[in-house]
């Protein structure tokens, strides 16, 4: 099912894969009761019967027993069902191990802003957006957060959906089994945007998870021999960009948007919408509007050579 | 009723004759013209209206619907802007929500029950005016946003935070929410209306085990919208206090909390969802007997079903809040109601079947809608099954699953069977008769454009497909589907447009019907097509739920139509007792009236002034009610009969 990123037939995470049997038993059970139904409505109708005149009634006893039965089979099942949903839920509802990782994810019009917890070494706290690395095999547990309307967290693969609300947190956990990329979605409206408010949750075996996150904890100082080309970029996105994005260790320090910092190890830009491509980035910063419509990043007053100079900026921060 | 009096003794059973016709029309007939237009309390003539306004605005949101389709036919188009797409969404929600499916269901039971009842009309003519000219008003209240480009935009359910001033600071909000308290005056009057009409005015012997299967269904939807519709008009009101006056009920940081506006919405919203099919599958019990030539095989059965359905629906509503982060004990209760509310529509679908199944069916257009609309009710109610079942839900809510869920229950549970009630019931609003042959491509045309336009939303659903996206990406693999499910959508529009063309072609040309043409088994196809604005000559007295059958069920002479009572004395009609419908009191009915229409277009100022926020406006408006009100509640001025403590019974 490669080509259907969001779909939910197929699992790779431990959660999705605890509640796809009772999906496709239900679906089964659905299918089966469309056919019975069917053949019955078709077999009533057409059944060989006696002719009568055009005012001729049926008259004789009604065959209420078919009906009691058919309602004591459905009342069976229905029971059966409801102790299969109660068994699903109490098996999803904690991991088996305590969670090996900690997040914070807050739901923005229409991006996502992922922290990453670490109690014992604050250090090692860092923000990103709209992509979210995850150790293969472990459950992670997730502190759902909401900025400013009601977003809803998804990742079909791994888990369903919860929604993040303002004003409370709704604390998840998610497993995945095999390593990969696995697409998410914000699936409560939210306004213009969320249409375009996509994620990638990508999970990755140890070591790789690891390497990644002492990546991201570092940020970006300024250095000595730096080309003026980036210097004159770094200006640029300061005076342009910094209100609302950061780049840590740098003079640009906004939260209003994402956190820039290692915006080149991401897959994509603007929450799932383009591809992060030198050209794609130009276009977006020169034309946020064109792209999301109503997005909260405003088209700049930025001129040719600046936005080049961003742009070879911004192609430094992997 | 203006007043009632305890009967003295029955008057006499007499036949119709040409002079007691005549001094009936005298008394009941509604004045010619523009004024009789805008003071007619025939509830005959309200339900006409209900069904042509519901019809018009199914319309307009159906429009918006083939809009809608457009820009989602293929991947990244840009025929419309993410604005433009928000606000029709939610204006096709409300359209066909609160506009088309509940007052297309109250104008049918307007229309038909006084005639089902062998009365002479509702029991509060005037409130039922009432209630017709503040649906009109509310309707074109909330369509005046969106011709001035302000329209809701916050989908149908219209969580909050989205729809707080922070996030959503236009007016369009505004218009929804005081639109949405105006609607709710018009649904309450509607429903007391029905309710006591239920309880007073059926024809002497209908006790309530004779009542058409229909009534049930009304009668457990307007019970439902007395209780519910309060909920929802608070939560509004609540909503435009945020809005205007900044109270907190919702707003986060303030202590207001957005889940209590899911909670309010959601205790109104899924009752409401049962209230505007059940009457429609009542359409399918009283219509499939006439098709089938045979009574409904478990009249009681589908009865009680239809209560259960009611009362269990009052208990499901968290179904829509399983991924709010609520608590586990409270997931599983839920879960279990959901699921159970499945076993009285099977109940339903069964009794329906076997009537298939004993009868002698007779394929007319209408039974085409009737059998169609069974397979329908049952793929919508599978389907319904599995977003019971919570950590399925947790997968399907929310995306395009759901959006093909609501549709076979809106549109398969009330859709085809308003059309089919047409096909049955038009001969008697109009006199002539639908035409057969343009009926059946109708139902086919209808049929197939559904299924294949939203079939597929079930695999698109499952493929992940979210709902309310303006737009989406090739690469998520939805592109084909959804091309389908636009073509499917277009072809269902012809079938709607056919059924449109053939209402006009008959309305001229159709054959003329006659009182019964279809041979059918209740009190309303006992008078003429149309009907006298007086109903029945004569008030018949019921003896069995198919008066007209009797001779031919072996129970010949149970009930008495050809003679009844006159009351010939004024605007009169027979009360009666509430369960076993025994004769008690003589009910004096108003005649034409302004008041329901002055009254309805004061409300309209009160809330125009509200919105716009010129308070000496609503202010003159709401003195201007209370004037229409005291003339509405002055004491008629006919004689009092002399009231005698004993009433005397059949």
């Amino acid at each position: 099912m490669n080509g259907f990123p969001l779909n939910y037939v197929t699992s790779e995470g431990t959660k999705a894969a605890a509640i796809l049997p009772l999906t496709k038993g239900v679906t089964a059970i659905s299918l089966a009761v469309i056919l019975i139904v069917a053949a019955l409505i078709l077999a009533a109708i057409f059944r060989r019967r006696a002719v009568g005149g055009p005012h001729d009634l049926v008259q004789g006893t009604t065959p209420l027993h078919w009906i009691y039965i058919g309602t004591g089979v459905t009342v069976a099942i229905l029971l059966g069902v409801l102790v299969w949903t109660m068994a699903t839920v109490a098996a999803v509802v904690q991991p088996k191990d305590e969670p090996a990782l900690s997040l914070d994810i807050t739901g923005h019009q229409w991006w996502w802003e992922v922290r990453y917890l670490d109690q014992d070494h604050p250090s090692n706290i860092f923000n990103t957006a709209n992509e979210i690395h995850i150790p293969v095999g472990k459950p992670i547990r997730i502190n759902l957060h909401a900025a400013d309307v009601i977003h809803s967290f998804w990742v079909p693969a791994l888990s369903g959906k919860t929604d993040m609300i303002p004003g409370q947190v709704n604390t998840i956990w998610l497993q995945a089994d095999r390593p990969g990329a696995y697409r998410g979605q914000c699936t409560e409206y939210c306004g213009k945007q969320h249409a375009h408010m996509g994620f990638t949750v990508i999970a990755d075996e140890d070591q790789k998870f690891e390497a990644w996150r002492v990546a991201q904890v570092q940020g970006k100082t300024p250095q000595e021999d730096d080309p003026s080309a980036i210097a004159d970029g770094r200006q640029a996105f300061k005076t342009h960009c910094g209100a609302c994005h950061t780049v840590r260790g740098t003079a640009a320090g906004g939260i209003v948007g994402p956190d820039l910092t290692h915006v080149m190890s991401r897959s994509t830009i603007a929450a799932g919408t383009l591809p992060n491509a030198p050209g794609w980035f130009a276009g977006w910063i020169a034309d946020p509007q064109h792209i999301k419509p109503g997005a909260k990043m405003p088209v700049l007053d930025i001129s040719g050579p600046e936005l080049h100079a961003v742009t070879t900026y911004l192609a430094t921060l992997n | 009723m203006q007043s009632q009096d305890r009967l003295t003794a029955l008057p006499p059973l007499v036949a119709p004759s040409p002079e007691l016709a005549a001094r009936l029309q005298a008394l009941w007939e509604t004045a010619p013209g523009l004024r009789g237009f805008f003071m007619s309390v025939d509830h005959k003539e309200i339900g006409i209206r209900y069904i042509v306004t519901a019809f018009a605005f199914l319309i307009l949101g159906g429009c918006e619907a083939l809009l809608m389709r457009l820009q989602l036919a293929g991947p990244n188009m840009r025929l419309l802007t993410p604005e433009q797409y928000d606000e029709l969404f939610t204006m096709h929600g409300i359209s066909m929500i609160f506009l088309y499916a509940m007052p297309v269901l109250s104008g049918f039971s307007n229309y038909l029950w006084p005639l089902l009842f062998g009365a002479r009309d509702m029991a509060f003519p005037r409130v039922n005016a009432l209630s017709y000219w503040t649906f009109l008003f509310a309707g074109l209240f909330i369509y005046a946003a969106f011709i001035m480009g302000v329209a809701p935009n916050a989908g149908w359910f219209n969580y909050v935070p989205y729809t707080g001033k922070a996030a959503n600071p236009g007016i369009n909000i505004d218009f929804y929410a005081l639109g949405m308290i105006f609607l709710g005056i018009s649904t309450t009057v509607g429903s007391i209306n029905f309710v006591v009409t239920l309880m007073r005015t059926r024809a002497p012997g209908m006790s309530i085990n004779r009542m058409p299967v229909m009534v049930w269904g009304t009668l457990t939807a307007s019970l439902a919208n007395i209780l519910v519709v309060p909920s929802v008009s608070l939560a509004f009101l609540m909503l435009w206090l945020d809005r205007n006056f900044g109270t907190h009920f919702f707003t986060v940081g303030d202590g207001g909390q957005p889940v209590l506006w899911q909670h309010l919405f959601w205790m109104f919203g899924h009752p409401w969802v049962y209230a505007i099919v059940l009457p429609a599958m009542g359409f399918v019990s009283d219509g499939l007997p006439i098709f089938c030539r045979r009574p409904l095989v478990g009249y009681t059965l589908v009865a009680l079903s239809t209560v259960a359905t009611m009362a269990l629906g009052f208990g499901v509503w968290v179904h829509h809040m399983f991924a709010t982060g609520i608590s586990d004990v409270a997931l599983s209760f839920f879960s279990g109601a959901s699921l159970v509310i499945t076993v009285p529509s099977a109940i339903a679908v069964f009794c329906w079947i076997a009537t298939i199944w004993a009868g002698r069916p007779i394929a007319t257009a209408a039974f085409h809608f009737y059998a169609g609309m069974i397979a329908l009710f049952v793929i919508g109610g599978v389907s319904g099954f599995m977003t019971a079942s919570v950590p399925v839900d947790w997968q399907l809510t929310d995306t395009y699953f759901v959006v093909a869920h609501i549709h076979y229950v809106l549109i398969g549970i009330n859709v085809f069977p308003v059309i089919g009630a047409f096909y049955t019931w038009f001969p008697k609003m109009s006199g002539r008769m639908l035409d057969e042959r343009l009926g059946k491509w109708n139902f086919w045309l209808m049929f197939i454009g559904f299924n294949l336009g939203f079939f597929p939303m079930h695999i698109s659903g499952l493929l992940g497909m979210p709902r309310r996206i303006y737009t989406y990406s090739p690469d998520m693999g939805w592109s084909t589907l959804n091309l389908i499910t636009t073509l499917g959508s277009f072809l269902f529009a012809i079938g709607v447009l056919l059924f449109i063309v053939n209402v006009v072609v008959s309305l001229r040309r159709g054959a003329v019907a006659g009182p019964n043409p279809w041979d059918a088994g209740t009190l309303e196809w006992a008078t003429s097509s149309p009907p006298p604005p007086y109903n029945f000559t004569v008030i018949p007295e019921v003896g069995s739920r198919h008066p007209l059958w009797e001779d031919r069920l072996g129970d010949a002479g149970a009930s008495s139509v050809a003679r009844g009572f006159a009351f010939d004395e004024g605007r009169e009609t027979l009360g009666t007792s509430m369960l076993d419908s025994e004769p008690d009191s003589v009910l004096r009915m108003p005649g034409d009236s302004w008041l329901p229409f002055l009254l309805g277009l004061a409300t309209t100022f009160v809330f125009i002034g509200m919105l716009i926020h010129v308070w000496w406006l609503a202010g003159m408006a709401l003195i201007a009610c209370a004037v229409v009100l005291i003339f509405w509640l002055q004491p008629d001025s006919l004689p009092p009969l002399i009231p005698i403590e004993e009433a005397s019974h059949v």
